[in-house]
């Protein structure tokens, strides 16, 4: 599980929530929620799918680390290992 | 073709989910139409077989059209001499729409109109019906050689003539989100124009409600956490409950107070679209069915297939700019209804506490509501109830 490709599985899912924007422009440390337009429901189901393809527990309290591609790239490595 | 909504005068039959000779169940999903709010999935409450579809995909037709008739099981199979009993898709304005998910023990469910077979119906073989039905036929142009001169498959055979022609070329299931963008600008033109609407606004401290969420969700898979919307949802139908005035339909020029609270949810569409359908008996659920109603709901939303049971009858709406966004929305109200609460974004204020200043998270929540039916003062009171009721989300 190391070695899963953090960022490719994290653009993927946020394809799949706003597949209408073209991901390459996302800058890694914009607030994917202006950037992406996604509201709390999105967000959750985000977390969801994370939670569910890499198997890892994110609570709650951790979800400001992952509102920016990088922030989340970085959390989700850690959590990794 | 059933009313999805006060503003709705037609729809068009984009796809049908069952075929002749299928069993189907009371909440099955029989039929995709299409209007002004996008593609809507159309449940059957009533229970038989499948006897003869009346419209053809890409059909546009008023509301109130039959689309097709059901056998109910009660109904012995009769012969072709004696036509049976049929209950029809649809009546006049119906009962699909109307009808709720979760009727409550003993009330009345609106009834599927029942068309027994005097009159317009033609006798006619299955088997006929079958071809006339794939043929895109009208078996009333054909001449039947059958018993009592039912029609019967070889007459359809011969019959060469009277192929309906698609009335339209068959479009994309989905969104129009131009269509809907006149659906709204219409439904919020006529309420701009009759609603006298007042609006009231009140801060409710929302630390209580932040600390019971990260409690309930600390143990939580993703999939099971709340959001602050179902509290929020549930705050405004509990409220609701109590003042009645709030609740219900303004018509033909009087308010008639609903006995249940189908909370519209505002749910907004990438590109640009909203609709706002409802949860049935939002004020009976529990915070954990509150939550999976509007997360299958705004999936649904989003994917352009809403329920027909879910389009019509909201009693009262809220709206929610989540977390983002501004503090305060001022909503209008979508008639015949005569209520909207507004959420604006959390945000983080100087508070006092106890006699001391401290930073607490809080809420500015609208109301919207119709001067015929209620006061400012009536309003106040509501608006109230809505944020003592945060004060407690325990006990929501």
């Amino acid at each position: 599980m190391s070695n899963v490709d953090v960022e490719a599985v994290l653009r993927e899912e946020l394809g799949n929530i706003a597949p209408e924007v073209d991901l390459k422009t996302i800058d890694a440390s914009a607030d994917l929620r202006e950037a992406l337009d996604i509201d709390s429901m999105d967000f959750l189901n985000f977390i969801t799918a994370i939670h569910h393809r890499l198997g890892l527990d994110i609570p709650e309290i951790d979800y400001p680390k992952l509102v920016t591609l990088g922030g989340a790239v970085r959390y989700l490595r850690g959590k990794l290992g | 073709m059933p009313s999805l909504g006060a503003d709705m005068e037609a729809g068009t039959l984009v796809e049908w989910m069952v075929k002749p000779g299928d069993r189907v169940k009371r909440g099955d999903i029989v039929a995709v139409v299409e209007t002004q709010k996008g593609a809507i999935e159309i449940e059957i409450f009533e229970t038989g077989q499948v006897d003869q579809m009346l419209v053809n995909v890409g059909t546009k037709v008023p509301v109130g059209t039959p689309l097709a008739r059901i056998r109910s099981d009660q109904e012995a199979v009769a012969g072709l001499a004696a036509p049976p009993q049929v209950a029809e898709v649809t009546g006049p304005a119906v009962a699909l729409a109307a009808a709720p998910t979760m009727p409550l023990p003993g009330a009345p469910r609106p009834q599927i109109v029942v068309a027994v077979g005097a009159g317009g119906r033609i006798r006619a073989s299955p088997a006929a019906r079958r071809l006339a039905s794939t043929r895109g036929i009208d078996l009333s142009a054909v001449v039947g050689s059958g018993p009592f001169g039912a029609v019967i498959r070889v007459d359809v055979e011969r019959s060469g003539a009277v192929v309906t022609p698609p009335a339209e070329k068959r479009r994309a299931i989905g969104l129009d989100l131009n269509a809907m963008r006149a659906a709204i600008a219409a439904a919020m033109a006529r309420s701009k124009r009759e609603i006298p609407h007042y609006y009231l606004e009140h801060q409710v401290d929302m630390t209580g409600c932040e600390e019971f969420l990260s409690r309930v969700n600390a143990g939580r898979p993703p999939e099971n956490r709340l959001l602050m919307g179902a509290l929020a949802v549930k705050a405004v139908a509990a409220a609701a409950r109590r003042f009645p005035a709030f609740n219900g339909f303004y018509q033909d020029g009087q308010f008639t107070a609903s006995p249940e609270v189908h909370t519209g949810v505002a749910i907004a569409i990438r590109g640009g679209g909203l609709a706002a359908p409802a949860i049935h008996d939002s004020d009976q659920l529990t915070l954990d069915d509150l939550m999976a109603r509007m997360h299958d709901l705004i999936q649904r939303v989003r994917a352009g297939r809403i329920r027909s049971s879910e389009m019509a009858d909201s009693t009262i709406t809220v709206s929610s700019l989540g977390e983002r966004g501004v503090e305060a929305l001022f909503g209008i109200i979508y008639p015949p209804q005569v209520a909207i609460v507004g959420f604006g974004k959390v945000v983080v204020r100087p508070w006092i506490v106890d006699g001391s200043v401290v930073p607490r998270s809080v809420v500015t929540v609208t109301l919207a509501a119709d001067h015929r039916v209620s006061d400012g003062h009536a309003g106040g009171l509501f608006l109230a109830e809505i944020g003592k009721l945060l004060q407690e989300p325990d006990k929501l």
